[in-house]
């Protein structure tokens, strides 16, 4: 896999957040991705990043514009120093939340993706990475 | 700090989403859309978001607000003008907004304010009666 393009935002306020997804919907445009494709990534990257925001207490998303074998294809990683998830597997559950969401923010990011990976470790920050091909 | 403008229309309030928003302005947005109803003691509320690319779980969360709020009010809530895309995600994501009623665009959505209002208004009748 080729790293074509890669740019880097802070998450700190909400405003960054709405600048993840107008950076997320350049590069989805980059990599082809078709409307509902485009919306889907959008709105994943949309509830990552408030993630980022409000339980890690701020950090940043790497964008990539990527290509395996003729097929492109966009990566976004967001990753924070916050305090970390205890249960992973918990929060990834519809409905949970400890803050004021809805709870479906990791599990409706995986769902609107086509890979998705989290590390989380208490005390020291969580790193979620997902993407979505053409 | 900037607001999303409210438009009074016979008995109902127009809202027209043209910005992203960002969650302060949603919230704000929540906030003006109720005291709006009771001060011109409103009937329905119609939001056009037919101007969205996405709506994420925070937007999906204060439509299902405004909308749980206003009927408290006595005001109906029709969300309109939802794009196909964002539809389909807001399922994938699971978001239903079960307890918001929608429109295809603003002439429909207008018109089942409407026909609540005049059925509202035969109700008071025949109290008269």
């Amino acid at each position: 896999m080729t790293t074509l393009k890669t740019e880097r935002l802070d998450i700190r306020s909400s405003d960054d957040v709405v600048r993840v997804r107008q950076l997320t919907r350049t590069m989805a445009l980059a990599a082809g991705l078709g409307l509902v494709d485009q919306t889907k990534i959008i709105t994943a990257a949309s509830e990552l990043a408030r993630n980022t925001l409000d339980y890690g207490g701020g950090g940043f998303v790497l964008a990539e514009l990527v290509e395996a074998s003729a097929r492109r294809g966009l990566r976004l990683t967001f990753e924070d120093k916050g305090p970390g998830i205890p249960d992973v597997e918990a929060a990834m559950k519809d409905g949970f939340t400890s803050g004021k969401g809805m709870g479906l923010g990791l599990g409706g990011a995986k769902r609107l993706s086509n890979e998705f990976s989290i590390h989380s470790q208490p005390g020291e920050g969580t790193k979620v990475v997902i993407a979505r091909w053409k | 700090m900037d607001r999303i403008p409210i438009l009074k229309f016979g008995n109902a309030l127009l809202v027209t989403i043209q910005v992203d928003m960002h969650d302060r302005l949603a919230t704000a947005l929540e906030e003006d859309l109720t005291s709006k109803i009771v001060e011109h003691g409103a009937k329905g509320v119609l939001i056009d978001i037919s101007a969205l690319e996405i709506v994420d779980s925070f937007i999906g969360r204060m439509l299902d607000n405004i909308a749980a709020v206003s009927r408290i009010l006595d005001a109906e809530t029709v969300v309109v003008g939802m794009r196909p895309a964002v539809a389909i995600t807001l399922v994938e994501l699971g978001l239903s907004l079960a307890g918001v009623k929608t429109a295809l665009n603003v002439e429909r959505g207008m018109a089942l304010i409407q026909a609540r209002l005049k059925t509202s208004d035969e109700d008071d009748d025949d109290a008269e009666d």
